[in-house]
């Protein structure tokens, strides 16, 4: 023992030295590197997320940035030359699994994130075709995907002062240095015998990283966990069910709407003690307003879908929180499916924008929600200004502005026991987690979505930990029209479309807005440029397999525009390619049997990361 | 270091030695014996000895195969496998692909034992009668079993063909993926 203690004292004493060494030299490094995306990288304050967010040539977090716009201001790339637009370079990520989330770009290093196993790997864009900097392996358990209800997905990583920030499936927070790829601290936070995994891409704000986990689907309780950003030890932690005391909900807890007023509500809203196994994970999109300093965030589902086994409105699931981030307090809260019958989740991401409403101007947050209708809410007070259906929508009939209350169709309520036909939008609803872009140029909302109705059956099911928690028998099916996907523009103050482009395939991408040049990418694999006013398409590039992955734009070191996407089939409806499954059970893939066989003949899995410029392949 | 301990340490590194370098040429090795295990593939060294042939007790079973579905219900098997065996998270058992083997004997040990991507260990937690009807009913989602003693259609949403009516052509296989 002694001897040990003695070796560790030393390794110490000359870690410590190296890194002396390391910090002494680092000032000199920087100085030397005299491209303009590096300086802008490391100077000084720049390196805080706050202000990077706003520099168009980086793309340091998921959404782009605090407003989760997905929008960039960079003009090189524009609706005349996108056409001469080619492959710069291409990185296989050897991993078949569906590749969602962007890439980031820091300065002069790309870095991406792969599906479990979840490898972080960070390229060099000064030199010619990119070449792997290092990489990172966390070795995430193989007995993880046996926990991951919808493929094992990675929605990315975030990257604030000098390190990049990431979850591995296995329920594991990582901070990892940006410059070298050593690890600084890793946080466990979640039990795979629980059913909890982690597949969200962190938000960082003032020195905390937020992360929630996953799990919706196996009765496990949601909570949003703060990290203190230099330690990795945890800040506060708020559940999304159970007392207020664990809610973090006192004093200063505003909600707008009397149904979320009350003691205790997350308790009382439940029967017995379902509480504890209630989902409200929180898997989705964080935002964060500066100037009121409210971090948002969404809650998924209550668990089990079957919701005969959970009377009440089951406080606080499928509903959206606004908190402070230094404490996690809670402001306001709002419930967009009370008691939900659909497994409509409330994690959409949550676009923060102000716009001229009724004679001045709002501070509003935009959600196109799962259960058909797009909110514009007051991001200050949790009211809901607007409530407009962007799908064909006949399980609601939109929302009492009163009350705030979703406004159920009793014929389409799901029972225990008997099928209910043609309940429209399906579980995966109208628009599932892949991300919309906000043009502040257009006004436009940008939305890859579905248009899937099912047949649900609730079924009996029992709790047993690391197992399926759901009990439903359900089955896709595209919607009116027969098409499955749209790509919408969406107009949030006229409430209508602008113009709407349909797609054989559900539209599982994100969608990124580059100034006049709306990006995306299909499940068929091809990667699209349409104009952002008129919708008309630009330019397609046929991707190696079908595209779930984000797309995003920076500013290169040789000062071009590029454009960044992974191809990649997975994620919920794509695991029937990802994952092989056998679409004569209309069952499979929970529900995406009954539609989606010709997925099967249509592409085929395989993850490769694609950059796109101008001139690029010439 | 007191003298005792000194003592202590070389009497136990000696002890631990001893044990260390010990090479025994009179006793047979605990796997001397002729291995009954299940094996997961079909290449062996040298000759091949046969594959082992162990079937479901109730693979002729109607009852037997009537619980298996009960319980692939009730253990949550429907959450990761699809209601009729497509798939979901976790691998279609309807398909003629089998990556662990679809002898009865290898499905049993796939349920029993775990396996590491995603498969729970379920022995010791269900009987082991439990999972031998089990396995008749995962063999019946493919039509490994007799069709006059498969279950017949479901009282719930109808999602796929009955297991009865799943014609029994399909292969026994020993993992291959």
């Amino acid at each position: 023992m002694g001897i040990r203690a003695q070796r560790r004292g030393l390794f110490l004493t000359v870690a410590g030295i190296a890194f002396m060494i390391s910090a002494c030299q680092k000032p000199t490094s920087d100085t030397v590197q005299q491209s303009p995306a590096s300086a802008r990288a490391l100077s000084g304050s720049l390196a805080d997320p706050a202000r990077l967010q706003q520099d168009d040539g980086q793309w340091v977090m998921s959404a782009k940035n605090y407003a989760a716009t997905r929008f960039s201001s960079l003009g090189e790339i524009t609706p005349a030359n996108v056409k001469q637009m080619g492959v710069a370079w291409t990185f296989s990520t050897g991993v078949t699994a569906g590749h969602e989330g962007p890439p980031l770009v820091v300065g002069d290093t790309m870095y991406l994130v792969t599906p479990w196993p979840n490898i972080l790997y960070a390229f060099d864009l000064t030199k010619p075709g990119a070449p792997i900097k290092w990489q990172y392996d966390p070795k995430p358990l193989g007995a993880a995907k046996g926990v991951a209800c919808c493929d094992i997905v990675n929605r990315g990583a975030a990257y604030a002062n000098g390190a990049i920030f990431f979850n591995a499936l296995d329920g594991r927070t990582m901070s990892i240095d940006a410059a070298t790829g050593k690890e600084r601290w890793v946080t466990q936070l979640t039990d795979i015998n629980r059913g909890e995994t982690m597949t969200m891409a962190p938000l960082v704000v003032k020195g905390k990283v937020f992360v929630g986990n996953s799990g919706g689907e196996f009765g496990v309780r949601g909570w949003l966990t703060a990290l203190d950003a230099d330690s990795g030890k945890t800040a506060w932690r708020a559940y999304s069910t159970g007392p207020d005391k664990d809610v973090l909900i006192g004093p200063t807890f505003k909600p707008h709407y009397d149904s979320d007023r009350g003691k205790d509500l997350g308790i009382t809203t439940w029967p017995g003690e379902a509480w504890r196994i209630g989902g409200g994970t929180v898997w989705g999109w964080l935002s964060y307003d500066p100037e009121a300093d409210l971090l948002y965030y969404g809650t998924a589902n209550p668990g089990p879908w079957n919701p005969e086994q959970r009377p009440g409105d089951n406080k606080w699931t499928a509903g959206m929180f606004a908190r402070s981030p230094d404490t996690g307090e809670a402001r306001w809260f709002y419930q967009t499916s009370p008691h939900d019958l659909y497994d409509h989740d409330g994690v959409n991401e949550m676009v923060l924008a102000d716009l001229q409403m009724n004679g001045g101007t709002r501070k509003v947050l935009m959600r196109a929600d799962r259960n058909g209708l797009l909110y514009v809410i007051d991001r200050l007070t949790g009211e809901v200004l607007s409530a407009t259906p962007f799908v064909p929508v006949n399980s609601n009939k939109g929302v009492d502005l009163k009350s705030g209350r979703l406004i159920p169709v009793k014929e389409k309520e799901s029972k225990q026991g008997m099928v209910v036909r043609d309940i429209c939008p399906a579980a995966p609803g109208a628009k599932d987690e892949q991300p919309m872009a906000f043009s502040p140029k257009t006004g436009l909302l940008y939305i890859p979505h579905n248009n899937v109705c099912m047949d649900f059956e609730g079924t009996a099911v029992s709790y047993i930990a690391g197992t399926p928690y759901v009990g439903a028998s359900v089955v896709y099916k595209a919607g009116p029209g027969g098409n499955r996907g749209f790509f919408t523009a969406w107009d949030p103050l006229a409430g209508k479309p602008k113009w709407q482009i349909k797609e054989s395939f559900p539209v599982w991408s994100g969608a990124l807005v580059a100034n006049d040049v709306v990006f995306y990418g299909t499940m068929e694999g091809w990667f699209k440029a349409v104009d952002a006013n008129t919708g008309q398409l630009l330019w397609q590039f046929k991707c190696g397999s079908g595209i779930i992955g984000h797309p995003m734009a920076f500013k290169g070191p040789d000062g071009h525009e590029y454009i960044a996407v992974t191809a990649g089939i997975g994620g919920w409806p794509g695991a029937i390619v990802s994952a092989d499954l056998d679409p004569r059970d209309a069952t499979a893939g929970n529900g995406w049997g009954g539609m989606l066989a010709d997925l099967k003949k249509t592409t085929t899995k395989g993850g490769m990361l694609y950059v796109f410029t101008v001139g690029g392949g010439t | 270091m007191g003298r005792f301990t000194f003592a202590l340490v070389c009497t136990m590194a000696a002890t631990l030695g001893c044990e260390r370098e010990t090479r025994r040429y009179t006793e047979l090795p605990a796997a001397a014996n002729r291995s009954t295990a299940v094996r997961l593939t079909t290449l062996q060294p040298g000759s091949p000895q046969p594959i082992s042939n162990v079937q479901s007790p109730y693979q002729y079973n109607a009852y037997g195969l009537a619980e298996g579905k009960r319980l692939y219900a009730a253990y949550n098997c429907a959450g990761c496998h699809g209601v009729a065996g497509g798939g979901a998270i976790g691998p279609a058992l309807m398909d003629d692909k089998w990556i662990y083997g679809s002898h009865a004997d290898q499905i049993f040990s796939s349920i029993s034992q775990g396996r590491p991507d995603g498969m729970p260990s379920f022995g010791g937690h269900i009987p082991d009668q439990q999972i031998w009807q089990l396995v008749g009913y995962v063999q019946s989602l493919a039509g490994l079993v007799s069709q006059d003693a498969a279950t017949s259609r479901n009282d719930d949403q109808i999602v796929g063909k009955p297991e009865n009516r799943i014609e029994g052509t399909k292969q026994i296989q020993t993992g291959h993926r």
